[in-house]
């Protein structure tokens, strides 16, 4: 019990106690003076928060030296659990011999898990910093090739952070 | 009654409906918001209009745009008749508050006051107790178990402080051997010595300290919002209103607190008065003015001390509440009117 403090019980309590009017004057004070404290309120649309490398915004595709790693191998639809990547592989002459033809997330699906980035082999699938995802309809949300490229450069905090935690 | 003052009569009721209870009752939300916002660490609603002042307006708006939904079986009749009863209670009590003293414009001598009845306080302890039926109907027409025990929690809680309430008051009342509230106020403009303001609060701590705890009850406000408490009964008597009619139970909250405010400024803490303002020498319409103003900051500085208790201390359990009512509240008023009693015949 020696976690909880000593227990209070309402004998031990003095009159003046027992009117409670002192304890509220304490709690008034508390929280007048928490009224002038600093608040911590982002103002959004102006303000933009800033995630942290840990954050796991909207899975995107890494780009390095203008061709994406992935290798088309559908690990990560396969572990997707909400079933939202759909990958179509073709062949190629680059060293790393297949490349997808079509890589589409639905972004209403997504989870935000995760598990794609967790899973993939060549690191080509990571989740960015971005939070922001409006759409007015189901066709906007399925987000193609040409919406999920992004160059290292621009992810190099995430990839940085992936490595520290390997 | 002439013509002329009956329109002033019309324009002091039109200033005091929308000036200070409705737009009073706007800014007392909105205050309510953004005070609880700052305790908190947060900002509140401060997007519409510089610093939020037009979100209560917006937030009307929208509550009249929305469905008035009626729960099948409710009766309709007195669902509808509630939140009236409610509002038009909160909003009428105020008639009888001086907000200032008489004002002197165009050389006639006008008081600022709407109603300027004999029976003063009787009118404000009758209209309070009114005020219970409009939250005890809502919550017997809505044929939903949570607002009927609201209901009849607040009818119970109305019980046991209506009485510490009027008992505090005798005191006052014999103090100052009236029942206007217009002659209360000037009885408090006195000195004692010449330094010390006669506020009533001085004469009479233990009959202010049991007034203000029943006012909140009598407010609904917490530690005392048992007929609304939202842990145990959702909304309580408002659980079942939709759009605007609910807007009307809040905006009476937020009226009855302006009200028993101004209701307790005016019988403890001088009302209108502004100690030593008449050695100043000024003009007569500069003095009223001030007058009016001191009264608006001391109603104020009262709802924020309304607003910021509700912030601070959790509500009472129900055996809790009804204890304070009877076993503290009750003894202490009537001992209060006994000491005043005693006082006053042997020492005066
Ligand atoms: S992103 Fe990674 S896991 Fe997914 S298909 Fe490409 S290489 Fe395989
Ligand atoms: S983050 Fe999770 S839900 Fe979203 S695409 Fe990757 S595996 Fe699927």
């Amino acid at each position: 019990m020696s976690s909880y403090g000593k227990i209070i019980r309402k004998k031990d309590l003095s009159i003046l106690q027992k009117t409670y009017i002192p304890e509220i004057l304490k709690g008034l004070r508390i929280t007048i003076r928490q009224m002038f404290r600093p608040t911590f309120t982002s103002q959004f649309p102006e303000e933009r928060f800033k995630p942290d490398s840990s954050f796991r915004g909207r899975p995107v595709l890494v780009v390095e030296n203008g061709v994406e790693r992935c290798v088309a191998c559908g690990l990560c639809a396969r572990v997707c659990p909400a079933l939202a990547i759909e990958v179509q592989a073709a062949e190629t002459e680059l060293e790393k011999e297949r490349y997808p033809l079509k890589f589409e997330i639905n972004m209403v699906r997504c989870i935000f898990c995760g598990f794609c980035e967790e899973v993939c082999p060549e690191e080509a699938i990571v989740m960015s910093d971005e939070y922001l995802l409006v759409f007015s309809s189901q066709e906007e949300a399925l987000f193609g090739k040409e919406k999920l490229l992004k160059s290292t450069e621009d992810l190099k905090e995430r990839l940085e952070f992936l490595r520290s935690h390997r | 009654m002439d013509l002329i003052s009956i329109l002033i009569l019309l324009a002091k009721i039109l200033i005091i409906m929308f000036g200070v209870l409705v737009l009073g009752a706007a800014m007392a939300v909105l205050a309510e918001r953004r005070v609880s916002g700052f305790i908190q660490e947060r900002l509140g609603p401060n997007r519409v209009g510089p610093c939020g002042i037009l979100q209560p307006f917006a937030d009307v708006a929208k509550l009249m745009m929305k469905e008035d939904i009626v729960p099948s079986k409710a009766n309709r009749f007195i669902h509808d008749l509630a939140p009236i009863i409610s509002i038009s209670v909160a909003l009428s009590t105020f008639a009888i508050i001086p907000f200032g003293n008489t004002i002197e414009l165009f050389g006639r001598q006008i008081k600022l006051i709407i109603a300027d009845v004999d029976i003063g306080i009787l009118y404000l302890l009758a209209l309070t107790s009114i005020g219970v039926y409009g939250v005890s109907l809502a919550g017997w027409s809505s044929n939903n178990k949570y607002s009927l025990l609201g209901g009849l929690r607040s009818s119970a809680q109305l019980i046991s402080y209506e009485l510490s309430m009027g008992l505090s008051l005798i005191g006052v009342i014999m103090i100052c051997g009236t029942l206007r509230l217009d002659q209360i106020v000037l009885h408090q403009t006195e000195y004692f010595w010449g330094v010390i303001p006669k506020w009533n609060i001085f004469l009479q701590p233990l009959g202010f300290i049991t007034f203000l705890i029943a006012s909140f009850a009598e407010t609904n406000r917490l530690p005392f919002d048992l007929p609304e408490a939202e842990p145990e009964l959702v909304g309580g008597y408002h659980t079942e209103y939709t759009g605007m009619k609910f807007g009307l139970f809040f905006l009476a909250e937020y009226a009855n607190v302006i009200t028993s405010s101004a209701v307790t400024v005016t019988l403890f803490l001088g009302g209108w008065h502004l100690p030593f303002i008449e050695h100043l020498g000024l003009s007569p319409l500069v003095l009223s003015l001030l007058q009016i103003l001191t009264f608006l900051t001391k109603v104020i500085l009262l709802v924020l001390f309304f607003i910021i208790v509700r912030w601070t201390i959790p509500r009472f359990r129900y055996d809790q509440l009804m204890r304070i009512g009877w076993k503290v509240m009750l003894p202490i008023a009537i001992v209060n009117f006994l000491i005043t009693g005693i006082v006053m015949l042997f020492l005066l």
